[in-house]
Order: C-alpha cells, then sequence, then structure tokens
C-alpha cells in the first residue's frame, strides 16, 4: 500500500479540521456559559436546559441531523431567518457540517467543563467577592483560570467527537465532496465503490492518528495547566 | 464605630443580633453554634438575611452586594487563590480598590515580604493566614472581618500570628470584627466584647466590663472566667520579677519584656483568686490587691462568684459557696485578693 493521498482525499482531511476546529472554537464560550449555569444555578427549568444539552447523545444521530435539516435547513425556522438577515446558509455547506459536529460534540463539551467547575470551591469565589470582585470579575480571575484544565479537556473532547461524527453531517448536509465530504463521510464513499478499500485503508490511518494526536496533545496540556494552577 | 443588626430564620435556628462598638477591635465571642459566622457573613453581604443593617464609619452598606461593600474578610480557612503567587494573592483586593495600597509595607508589617514569589501551597498554616489577613488589608476595607482566623492553626503558630493582629489594631487602625471562642486571644486583642448565645447577643460592651460580669460565667464557661485589669509597669526588680502598679496596689510578675510606664492588661482568671477579709501575714503569695465587693452570685452548685471593684476596675473571684458563707462575705465589704504570682499567664499578658 503507498501513501499517496488523491486531491480529493487530502480534501476530506483538511475539510473535517477546518469543520472540527470551528466547531470547537465557536462552541466553547456557549459551552463554558452552559455548564456555568447548570453547575452553579438553580432555577425552574433546570432540568429542562440540561435534557436539551445532553439529547444528541441520546437521540440517533440520523434524528438530530434530520431535526437540524428542518430547523436550519433553507425552509427551515431559523435558517430562513439567517439566511435573510445575515446570508448565512448551512445546509449543504460546510458550515452545517460544522454546526452538526458542534451541536454533537455540545454535550461532551458541557460535560466535561461542568465537573470542573463544581469541583472548584465556591468559597474561593467569595473570597474574591469580598475583595472587590464584581461576579465577571471573579469568574474570569478565579474561576476560569482554575476551570482550565477542564476546558482543555473538553474543548479536545469535543473535537474528537466532532472529527468522528457521521450520522448528523451526512443527514443535514450530505455528501457533497470538497463541501461536506468530512474524513468519515469519504470513507463511507469509499467503501460503497468497488476498488475504493486501498484508500480507504490510508484515510483510516489518517483518522488513527489525528486522534492519538488530539489525545496525547489533551494529555500533556491539561496536566501543565493543572501543575501551575495546584501551584507547584 | 460600628452597627451591627442581623435577622435571620436558619431551620430550627433564629438569629436576632443587634450591636453597636466604638472603633478598635470587636470581639464576637460566643460557643460554636451560636451564630457567630452567620452574623459576620450578613456583615460581608455573604449571607442574604431576612433583615440586616449595617453602618461602619458612617455608612451604611446593608444595601450593597458584597464586591461594593469595601469589607475585607480573613476566613477561618486561608481561603487563597492556589493558581496566584503570594504576591498576586496580597495584590488582588488592592486591583480592584484603585491599586492605592502599598504592598511592600503591608508585605513588612506582616513578615511576608520573603514569601512574595511563593505559590501558596507551599506556604504553613501560619504564613497562609497572614498572606490572608494582607489580601484583605490591601483591599483598602472600611471594616476588616477576622472569623476565628487561628482556630486552625496549633498552638506556636498562634503565639506567632497574636503579634501581627495586634500591631494592626494598634498601627493599621482599622476597624476590625473579630470572631472567637477562646478567651485568651479575646483578652489580648478586643476593645468590645459581644457575646452571643443562641442567636442573641447577651451582652455588649467594654471588654474588661463584660468580663467582669459574674453572670455571664456560665456561657462564657465557669473554667473560662475571669477579668481583666490594667497595670502599670513601675519597676524592672533585680530578682526577675517586674513590679507593675494596679488600682488595688502592686502586682510583681516573672519578668515582662517591656519598658517602665508601659500599661499592661492582666488576665486573671476568677479561679486563681483567693479571698481574705483580713491581710494576710505569713503567705507565700505576693500579690495581694485591696478590693471592695460588689456582689455575690451563687449558682446551682456549691460555687459562687465574687465580683470586686479596685479603683475604677473590677475583678472576678470564683470561691465555694461554704467559704464565702464561712467569711460572712458581702457586698460593700473590703477585702483581700490573693493572686498566685503565676496565674498571671505570660500567654494573657497583652502589651
Amino acid at each position: 500500500m503507498t501513501f499517496d493521498l488523491d486531491p480529493q482525499d487530502w480534501q476530506a482531511v483538511a475539510l473535517s479540521l477546518r469543520v472540527s476546529v470551528w466547531a470547537t472554537v465557536l462552541s466553547l464560550p456557549l459551552g463554558i456559559a452552559v455548564a456555568w449555569v447548570l453547575a452553579r444555578k438553580r432555577f425552574w427549568g433546570h432540568g429542562l436546559l440540561n435534557g436539551l444539552v445532553h439529547l444528541p447523545l441520546i437521540l440517533p444521530p440520523v434524528v438530530t441531523g434530520y431535526l437540524l435539516l428542518l430547523t436550519f435547513g433553507r425552509r427551515g425556522m431559523v435558517g430562513g431567518f439567517l439566511e435573510q438577515t445575515f446570508g448565512l446558509v448551512f445546509a449543504f455547506r460546510w458550515t452545517g457540517a460544522a454546526l452538526a459536529a458542534a451541536v454533537m460534540a455540545f454535550p461532551l463539551m458541557v460535560r466535561a467543563i461542568r465537573l470542573a467547575i463544581e469541583a472548584v470551591d465556591p468559597k474561593l469565589e467569595q473570597a474574591a467577592s469580598t475583595l472587590g470582585a464584581s461576579p465577571v470579575w471573579v469568574f474570569l480571575t478565579v474561576t476560569l483560570p482554575l476551570i482550565l484544565p477542564g476546558v482543555v479537556v473538553g474543548a479536545i473532547l469535543a473535537f474528537a467527537k466532532a472529527m468522528g461524527e457521521f450520522g448528523a453531517t451526512i443527514t443535514f448536509v450530505s455528501n457533497i465532496p470538497g463541501q461536506t465530504q468530512t474524513l468519515p463521510s469519504a470513507i463511507y464513499a469509499l467503501l460503497q465503490v468497488p476498488g475504493g478499500d486501498a484508500a480507504a485503508g490510508r484515510l483510516v490511518v489518517i483518522s488513527v492518528a489525528i486522534a492519538m494526536v488530539a489525545l496525547l496533545l489533551s494529555e500533556v496540556i491539561s496536566r501543565a495547566v493543572a501543575r501551575r494552577i495546584a501551584g507547584r | 464605630m460600628l452597627e451591627v443588626a442581623v435577622r435571620h430564620r436558619f431551620a430550627g435556628f433564629g438569629l436576632d443580633v443587634d450591636f453597636a462598638a466604638p472603633a478598635g477591635v470587636t470581639v464576637l465571642f460566643g460557643r460554636s453554634g451560636s451564630g457567630k459566622t452567620s452574623v459576620v457573613n450578613a456583615v460581608a453581604g455573604l449571607l442574604r438575611a431576612d433583615g440586616a443593617r449595617v453602618v461602619v464609619g458612617g455608612v451604611d452598606v446593608s444595601g450593597l452586594p458584597a464586591h461594593r461593600r469595601r469589607i475585607g474578610y480573613v476566613f477561618q480557612d486561608a481561603r487563597l487563590f492556589p493558581h496566584l503567587t503570594v504576591r498576586q494573592n496580597i495584590g488582588y483586593g488592592r486591583w480592584f480598590a484603585g491599586g492605592a495600597g502599598d504592598l511592600g509595607a503591608v508585605a513588612d508589617l506582616l513578615g511576608l515580604t520573603g514569601l512574595l514569589d511563593r505559590r501558596t501551597a507551599a506556604l504553613s498554616g501560619g504564613e497562609a493566614a497572614r498572606v490572608a489577613i494582607g489580601r484583605a488589608l490591601l483591599a483598602a476595607p472600611r471594616l476588616l472581618l477576622m472569623d476565628e482566623p487561628l482556630a486552625a492553626l496549633d498552638a506556636p503558630r498562634k503565639a506567632e500570628i497574636l503579634p501581627y493582629l495586634e500591631r494592626l489594631r494598634d498601627e493599621v487602625r482599622v476597624p476590625i470584627l473579630y470572631v472567637s471562642h477562646a478567651l485568651s486571644e479575646v483578652a489580648r486583642l478586643a476593645t468590645t466584647l459581644v457575646v452571643l448565645d443562641q442567636g442573641r447577643v447577651q451582652r455588649a460592651g467594654p471588654l474588661a466590663e463584660v468580663l467582669a460580669d459574674p453572670s455571664l460565667a456560665p456561657i462564657l464557661g465557669l473554667r473560662e472566667a475571669g477579668a481583666v485589669i490594667s497595670a502599670r509597669v513601675s519597676v524592672q526588680e533585680a530578682d526577675g520579677l517586674t513590679r507593675a502598679e494596679t488600682a488595688g496596689g502592686p502586682l510583681f510578675l516573672p519578668r515582662v519584656a517591656a519598658e517602665v510606664g508601659t500599661v499592661l492588661r492582666l488576665r486573671i482568671p476568677a479561679q486563681d483568686v483567693i479571698l481574705s477579709r483580713e491581710r494576710p501575714v505569713g503567705l507565700s503569695a505576693l500579690n495581694i490587691l485591696h478590693c471592695e465587693i460588689v456582689s455575690l452570685r451563687f449558682g446551682d452548685g456549691p460555687g459562687a462568684l465574687v465580683q470586686l471593684r479596685l479603683g475604677p476596675e473590677l475583678l472576678l473571684a470564683r470561691i465555694t459557696r461554704r467559704s464565702a458563707e464561712a467569711l460572712g462575705l458581702e457586698p460593700g465589704m473590703a477585702c483581700c485578693a490573693i493572686l498566685k504570682s503565676v496565674a498571671v499567664a505570660p500567654g494573657d499578658i497583652g502589651v
């Protein structure tokens, strides 16, 4: 097996990376906010929000993809509004792939960050407020630095999940080479044609390599951050 | 000037506290479960009480959120920020206060200069407590709350911190509300004593007056009961004793390292005082004070608490009911209080 990738394979790799990075980076602030609300606030609808966040984890990905199509498709309620107002189109575009990946990865990200927030002693935040820090400053100067390892873990998990997303993506934005054909879709497509196994095998190797690098990186980063925070 | 009124209902416990105190150190004293920490949390704005009024130096901060009250808080567990260095911890509140405080001077006052670049995980308990105090001070507080900052420390660490607290009281002059359940700390630090029991103020007033109130002895603890009197160092004797003058006559103390003229604060445990109707002769005890009986208080047991007056000051003696009756003690009677010289423990000599 030679390791020559044709341009179309590279396209799938590059697209997957782009989709996953955007999905992770853009959903991170919202993920932190939702995790904070779930960890620290008790309100009517707490269980509802929690269920909503975790829904993509439990639903069949095809269902999530179909719901996204209904909502964010060009004729969907939100999709139509976004197209008319901002010219932002999700259906059958790489942006839609990023949205699908973000939605599917969101529960994992929120879980990791929420656990980190719950591990922060609220007494430290109280101490900061007696020293004159407003709630926003308390969060930025005390809570956020202390949960950084959890944020890193959550982001890497989300990235890995986004790299592997298949069902919701293919349902929502289909499998258009160069536009919405991510690594998993490309592997799937190659396996459907005779003689495609060799190319599929190469993409599988790349997938494994990316996953390994991501995991090792998360290990190194979160350990370094944790060491810095523990004050050693 | 400090005015505090806090009302709050917890499940199965009601808090209704109201007191005012002049400048200096106000000690909130009570057994665990008496509501002390809830009161300071309400003062800090961390506990949203059903009703709370907090006036510090003429400013009513009751309606403000915690971060706008400018009330410093030294917690029992130091609560240092683990991701920051000592310097960054101390500077944290200063930044929000506009960066005015002198970090170097505070580090100097609290003996932290050599620790500034350390991480907090590497600090001992006593060092962490000092960092917490410095951090609260540099936030430029109108009032400093201290919730048993020494409780988690062993005796040598306590002895290490107490002088710093005294410097705080005498040099920085920020009003302090100090929560404690240990009388030895109280006697050294307090200007005003507020005695709390089951969520109510039992008594509030100047330290010496409250400590000499026999009716409070059951709350303070009979073994711990004892008054505080002042004595002026007059002579450093050649035999290693220090002579100090009180309103009832001279006292001879084991050498106190203080200059002649210094006024000492002495705590005299009630159970270390012996009463005699006449001045005894042929006795080894050196310290005999002339006083007048103010009142006698008999409890349920065999004991009696006698409140004595020497000049403007009050002393408390704990004797048995039997000897009170045998001596025929009555209010207004002159008598002699005999203190074993060891009764003035060095730890209780506040300078």
